[in-house]
């Protein structure tokens, strides 16, 4: 039996504007045992990051607490700070320093002896593929180089634990899945646990064995991807007819057949968010045959964590950071730091 | 794997102190500076535009020569370095809170009081390049500083430049992404210090209240000590009074500063 690395209780944020307060996280609690890769996943302003930032120490909770590899964040932050590894949404490199000298620094601050060091940002420059840049400046670096810079910086000290806030936002695809590689090697090579917020949906689905949803400052939900969509998302299935006639024929039989409420997208066709749907599919074509209802088009399409999104929250993770967008309210700590290039 | 390194990490953390902190923050703030040099001598400029273009007016309006001309001129050059140079360095900080690297220090396990002082130490290297830079440069029209009292002017210069650094870091703390608010007050600031520390026109000649708020300014009395000292008059008062403003600065800026950096998230 393993001790959690972290465990979160009740934390909460409240952050002041003037007269008003806004609630940027409430209650959360949760924990996660070593060696898992864990996503939060949920739409700007949803409190991800303030819960990152809380449980890395850069931030106080307004209330709750957590232990972090261990340690109370509030009683002993300098002994979860020397445990733990963070990528913030910004650049981790300063821009007119080097990008072997920011490695070496960054190893002296946590207090890796030097020739350890040297042999560790070397490995660290040839496994994340910065061989060519090592000499210049932070500053001449593209932005899918900077983000390897500060997955390196974040590993300097071989943590137990990192942290990864919106690893892989403003990358291009490639830049991307190239990141994506260097994380999941991270694992298998160290057993590392790594904790990471992200707005894709698919990044959460592919690589996350955990995904915890947050929205307006709660974790809503909190299983594994397939999970979530299975038991909070069904299938999507259509049915297209050769008449709206035959569509309104084989309504009522679908409806029992699935054991589940339909909707017509447009006269000819019958949908229905269903469980099992590959399935049901080709069972509900065979009835509709046998009752004389030729199936003409048929489509399942299976969940995805925006539509589980959607059943949680009734509105998609794009809609919602839409509504952030235009009414900037929560986490206006994380409002001063830039977007991350 | 990850039971060692944890063990490892907590033993490594119980034997640091805060002056390693401090002394790692301040290599980590040289290494730009150690790889690109000419960036130090190219901040230059401006103290060189003032020694070229201004002497020869000094020259004109008093009738000295150009040796007392530059014996009384050159230490203001010097202090204005310090001005302008330390002044502005909490841009750099201001820059890296915005960019997100500032962030990545404070995650590190590094005192709050070392990731303000380490910077605010690192000041005394440039200074003491450019203030040998400047010397070398006017030598050969016929400065010639007392060597004791060129030293001991680096170390008041560098003491007054760790506390005005300290200072610029805590207005950019303060200010965090408003740059604007940052060079605003920093303006606001600089040029009334140079002009009332009597550093490019003596004061003498201006209204007695100006003479009067000069008394007050910490800039003015470091230039007097700094004239006094590099003419060789180590027993003049104005260096005593120069020794106590740069230490002061010093004090007060390393204090505030440290506060600054404490309370910032």
């Amino acid at each position: 039996m393993t001790n959690p690395i972290i465990e979160a209780e009740g934390l909460t944020k409240q952050f002041s504007r003037g007269k008003t307060t806004v609630d940027a996280v409430t209650d959360v609690s949760f924990s996660v045992d070593p060696g898992g890769l864990v996503a939060f996943l949920g739409p700007n302003g949803a409190g991800k990051s303030t819960t990152i930032r809380m449980l890395t120490t850069l931030i106080p909770p307004t209330s709750g607490g957590a232990r972090v590899v261990g340690h109370d964040i509030a009683r002993a932050p300098h002994e979860v700070r020397a445990r733990i590894g963070y990528v913030g949404q910004g650049t981790s490199g300063s821009f007119a320093q080097r990008v072997r000298d920011e490695l070496l620094s960054q190893g002296a601050f946590y207090g890796v002896p030097a020739r350890e060091a040297k042999q560790r940002a070397e490995s660290l420059i040839e496994s994340l593929d910065l061989a060519g840049f090592a000499s210049r400046t932070v500053q001449q670096l593209s932005g899918g180089q900077k983000r390897r810079l500060d997955i390196a910086l974040g590993l300097m000290h071989a943590p137990p634990l990192i942290f990864l806030d919106e690893p892989s936002t403003g990358l291009d695809p490639q830049s991307r899945a190239n990141l994506w590689e260097h994380i999941l090697d991270l694992r298998t090579q160290h057993g590392t646990t790594v904790f990471l917020t992200t707005h894709y949906l698919d990044e959460a689905d592919r690589y996350a064995e955990r995904v915890m949803v947050m929205d307006a400052g709660r974790v809503i939900a909190d299983d594994t991807a397939s999970a979530l969509k299975a038991t909070l998302a069904g299938d999507a299935i259509t049915l297209g007819f050769g008449s709206a006639a035959d569509a309104d024929a084989a309504e009522p039989a679908i409806a029992r057949l699935a054991d589940r409420a339909t909707t017509r997208p447009d006269p000819t066709t019958v949908a229905a968010n269903v469980e099992d749907g590959e399935s049901l599919l080709p069972r509900l074509i065979r009835e509709l045959d046998a009752q004389g209802l030729a199936v003409e088009r048929a489509t399942g399409v299976p969940p995805t964590l925006d539509d589980v999104f959607l059943a949680l929250t009734g509105r998609t993770l794009r809609e919602a950071d839409a509504a952030h967008d235009t009414t900037p309210a929560a986490e206006p700590a994380a409002a001063t730091e830039g977007a991350p290039s | 794997m990850s039971a060692v390194d944890t063990t490892a990490a907590s033993s490594r953390a119980a034997g640091r102190s805060g002056a390693r902190d401090t002394v790692n923050v301040m290599i980590r703030e040289l290494r730009p500076v150690v790889r690109d040099p000419f960036s130090v001598i190219f901040s230059l400029v401006q103290p060189l535009v003032f020694l070229g273009l201004f002497t020869p007016l000094l020259i004109g309006t008093s009738g000295e020569s150009t040796a007392d001309t530059l014996a009384w001129f050159v230490p203001g050059v010097l202090a204005m370095i310090v001005l302008f140079g330390t002044g502005a360095t909490g841009s750099n900080l201001q820059y890296e809170m915005m960019t997100g690297s500032h962030e990545r220090t404070l995650v590190a396990p590094l005192s709050r009081a070392s990731l303000l002082a380490g910077r605010a130490l690192k000041e005394v290297v440039p200074i003491v390049v450019q203030v040998l830079v400047i010397v070398a440069i006017a030598w050969p029209f016929g400065f010639r500083p007392n060597l004791l009292g060129l030293l001991a002017g680096l170390v008041i210069l560098a003491a007054f430049g760790v506390g005005l650094g300290s200072l610029s870091y805590a207005l950019a703390l303060k200010t965090k992404d408003r740059e604007w608010a940052f060079w605003a007050v920093q303006q606001t600031l600089i040029f009334p210090l140079l002009i009332l520390s009597g550093m490019l026109l003596p004061l003498d000649a201006g209204p007695r209240w100006m003479t009067v708020v000069s008394t007050f300014n910490p800039v003015n009395w470091v230039v007097q000590a700094e004239r006094h000292l590099m003419a060789g008059d180590f027993a003049a008062a104005a260096v005593g009074w120069g020794v106590l403003a740069a230490a002061a600065t010093a004090a007060v800026g390393l204090v505030v500063g440290i506060r600054a950096m404490k309370v910032s998230e």
